[in-house]
C-alpha cells in the first residue's frame, strides 16, 4: 500500500518526479522549506528518465549518458528531505492552491503556499487514417516498455513521424536486438528551408552532434524513406498494413506494428482546470501557459516548470524546474542566498527554435479529413466535425454537445489540439480565437466513493441540504 | 509472479506494468471499446490515451498503464459497455 501524505500543508507541492520536478523539490527541499513530490508512476523519472532505478536494462550504452543522467537528479532529489509518493494521481488543483490527490484507493485534499506543475508532455497526436487499430502506437510507448521492461518489437514494425525522439528510439531499439523493418519520415522538404535562420545556434549547441551521429546509426541499418506526404494504417480488427506516399509514390508495406511520433506538447490539463491562462503557440503549434522568467503563471502561487511550459528538452527542465524553486524559496524567505540559474537555462534552451521550425509537423498530418477519427474515446471522426461546425458548432467547447469529443475518459489529451485546428480552419479564424475545451476536475478518473468519503465540514455539509 | 487474465494464469515479470505484461504474454488481450465495440489496444503506455482500460481485481476503468503487476493479480479485459454492479 503507498503511503498518504503525512500532512495537510506544505510550503512547497511539485506534481510529477520528472526532471523539472525532480530538480525543483530537491532545491525547495534544500532550503528546508517543507516540499511534497507527488506523482503518478511507480518511480521517478518521469518520460525521459523513466523507470531510472529499477530499468532491467543495465548496460551504460543501450539507454545513453543522457538517460543516466537522471540516476543522480533523483537520488539527489530522494536525499534532499521532500517527501516523495509515487503511484499518486492529482486530480484536483485551484486557485488556493488545494490539491486533490488520490493516492491508494483513497483520496486526501492537500494545501500548499507554492505549487510547481512540473507534469511534462505527451505525444503530439497523430490523426492518421487507422490510428486506432491494435498494433499501432506512440513511439512514446515503445520507449516506456523498452525502458522499464526490456521489451522491444520482434514483428514486422514500421516507425512513421519524425523528430529527434524517433532517431532515438530506433537506435534503442536496434542497440537492444529489436526488429525494425523500415522508417517513413515525414518532415517536410520545405522545414529544411525554414529552418536555417535558426541553424547556427543549433549546430553550436550539444544536440547537433548527437543526433547526427545517432541518425548514422539507424540509416546503416535500416530502411528510411523521406518526404512522406501521406500515411495509413490499415488491417481488420489489427493492423496488418501501411500505406505511405513519398514522392508522389504509394506504396504498401506489411506490418503488425506501427509506431507513430510527431513531436511532444505540453501535458495541459491539470493547468489549465486550476485555471492557468495559456496561448496559442505558433511555433510549437500547441497551448503554452503564460509565465514569466521564473515558471510563474497567471495564478498566484502556481509556477509550472519543464516541458508542461513549452517543449525545451530534459536539461531545459532541470534548469527550468531550479528557476521555479528559486523563486518559490525567495518567496518564503527574502533573504535567502539563491543562485541566478538563467544563464544556465539559456544555455539549455539553445538549438531549440531550430529543432521547433524544422520538425513542425505538416498539415495533413495535424487536420485529417473524411473518415479519419479525431476523437479515439467517442469515436468522432473529422467528418462529424465539420459537419456539426456546418449546422452551428462554433468552437470545442460547442462541439461537446453536438458530438462528446473531449469527454471521454482520455479529456481531450488526444482530440484536443486536433479539434482546435480542424475547427478553427473550418471557421477561417485562428487557434487563439477557437479556444480549447474548459478542463476541469477531476483530471484523472476517481472513484466516486473516494469523493464519497473525504472528510467535509458543517460548511460544505450545509451548501447542499435544504431546510 | 503469476497474474490471472481471464482467470488464466500468466508469468509477469515484477516491475512491469499490466499493460506492459498483457502485451508481452502473447495472449488476445484487445478490449473491445464501449461506443462502437471496436477492438483496441494501448496506445501511449503513459497514462494519456486511456486505451489501456481493464478491470483489475473486479475494478473497472483502470490505466494498465499505470498499475504495476502484482502477485495473484485478476486482471479481466473490457469487453463494450460497462454493466450495472461491475
Amino acid at each position: 500500500m503507498s503511503a498518504v501524505p503525512k500532512h495537510e500543508n506544505y510550503d512547497v507541492v511539485v506534481i510529477g518526479a520528472g526532471p523539472a520536478g525532480l530538480a525543483a523539490a530537491e532545491m525547495t527541499a534544500g532550503f528546508a522549506l517543507s516540499t511534497l513530490l507527488l506523482d503518478e508512476n511507480a518511480g521517478p523519472g518521469g518520460q525521459v528518465w523513466r523507470a531510472i532505478n529499477s530499468t532491467p536494462v543495465k548496460s551504460e550504452a543501450l539507454l545513453g549518458s543522457d538517460y543516466w543522467s537522471g540516476a543522480e537528479i533523483a537520488k539527489a532529489a530522494r536525499d534532499s528531505g521532500a517527501e516523495i509518493i509515487h503511484r499518486a494521481t492529482v486530480w484536483s488543483l485551484d486557485r488556493n492552491l488545494e490539491i486533490g490527490v488520490s493516492v491508494g484507493g483513497g483520496s486526501a485534499f492537500i494545501k500548499a503556499k507554492r505549487v510547481i506543475i512540473a507534469t511534462g508532455a505527451q505525444e503530439r497526436p497523430f490523426p492518421i487514417p487507422g490510428w486506432t487499430l491494435p498494433g499501432v502506437m506512440t513511439a512514446g510507448a515503445a520507449q516506456t516498455m523498452l525502458k522499464s521492461s526490456g521489451l522491444v518489437p520482434d514483428c514486422p514494425t514500421v516507425l512513421a513521424g519524425q523528430g529527434p525522439l524517433l532517431w532515438l528510439l530506433a537506435a534503442q531499439i536496434l542497440r537492444l536486438g529489436g526488429r525494425i523493418d523500415h522508417i517513413l519520415d515525414t518532415t517536410p522538404r520545405a522545414n529544411y528551408i525554414a529552418a536555417l535562420p535558426h541553424a547556427f545556434a543549433f549546430f553550436t549547441s550539444p544536440y547537433f552532434g548527437k543526433g547526427l551521429a545517432m541518425m548514422r546509426e539507424v540509416r546503416a541499418k535500416v530502411r528510411v524513406t523521406s518526404g512522406v506526404t501521406e500515411l495509413a494504417a490499415s488491417g481488420n480488427g489489427k493492423l496488418e498494413s501501411v500505406t505511405y506516399v513519398a514522392g508522389g509514390k504509394r506504396e504498401t508495406l506489411p506490418a503488425e506494428l506501427l509506431l507513430l511520433h510527431q513531436g511532444v506538447v505540453p501535458n495541459v490539463n491539470l493547468a489549465m482546470a486550476a485555471g492557468v491562462e495559456h496561448r496559442w503557440n505558433e511555433l510549437q503549434l500547441c497551448w503554452t501557459p503564460v509565465l514569466d522568467a521564473f515558471g510563474n503563471s497567471s495564478i498566484a502561487g502556481i509556477a509550472i516548470a519543464g516541458d508542461g511550459a513549452g517543449i525545451g528538452g530534459a536539461q531545459a527542465a532541470v534548469w527550468r524546474g531550479r528557476a521555479a524553486a528559486g523563486s518559490a524559496i525567495k518567496a518564503a524567505r527574502s533573504n535567502a542566498k539563491v543562485s541566478d540559474v538563467s544563464p544556465q537555462l539559456r544555455r539549455a534552451e539553445r538549438g531549440r527554435a531550430f529543432l521547433d521550425v524544422l520538425f513542425q509537423p505538416a498539415k495533413q498530418f495535424r487536420i485529417p479529413q473524411g473518415d479519419t477519427i479525431v476523437c479515439r474515446c467517442e469515436e468522432i471522426t473529422a467528418k462529424d466535425v465539420l459537419d456539426s461546425v456546418a449546422i452551428g458548432a462554433t468552437g470545442p467547447n460547442q462541439l461537446k454537445a453536438y458530438r462528446r469529443t473531449g469527454m471521454g475518459p482520455c479529456q481531450g489529451r488526444l482530440c484536443g489540439l486536433t479539434v482546435t485546428e480542424l475547427m478553427a480552419e473550418a471557421r477561417g479564424k485562428t487557434p487563439q480565437e477557437i479556444g480549447y475545451y474548459r478542463l476541469r476536475a477531476p483530471v484523472k478518473p476517481i472513484m466516486l466513493s473516494e469523493l464519497a468519503s473525504l472528510p467535509k465540514n458543517d460548511e460544505a455539509t450545509k451548501a447542499v441540504v435544504r431546510g | 509472479m503469476t497474474i490471472h487474465v481471464e482467470g488464466h494464469p500468466i508469468t509477469a515479470r515484477e516491475g512491469d506494468t499490466v499493460s506492459a505484461a498483457l502485451l508481452a504474454s502473447g495472449l488476445d488481450v484487445r478490449r473491445a471499446t464501449a461506443v462502437s465495440g471496436a477492438k483496441r489496444l494501448p496506445y501511449c503506455m503513459m497514462g494519456v490515451c486511456f486505451d489501456c482500460l481493464v478491470t483489475i481485481d473486479g475494478v473497472g476503468n483502470r490505466q494498465g498503464c499505470l498499475v504495476p503487476v502484482a502477485e495473484g493479480m485478476q486482471i479481466d479485459i473490457q469487453k463494450g459497455k460497462r454493466e450495472i454492479g461491475k
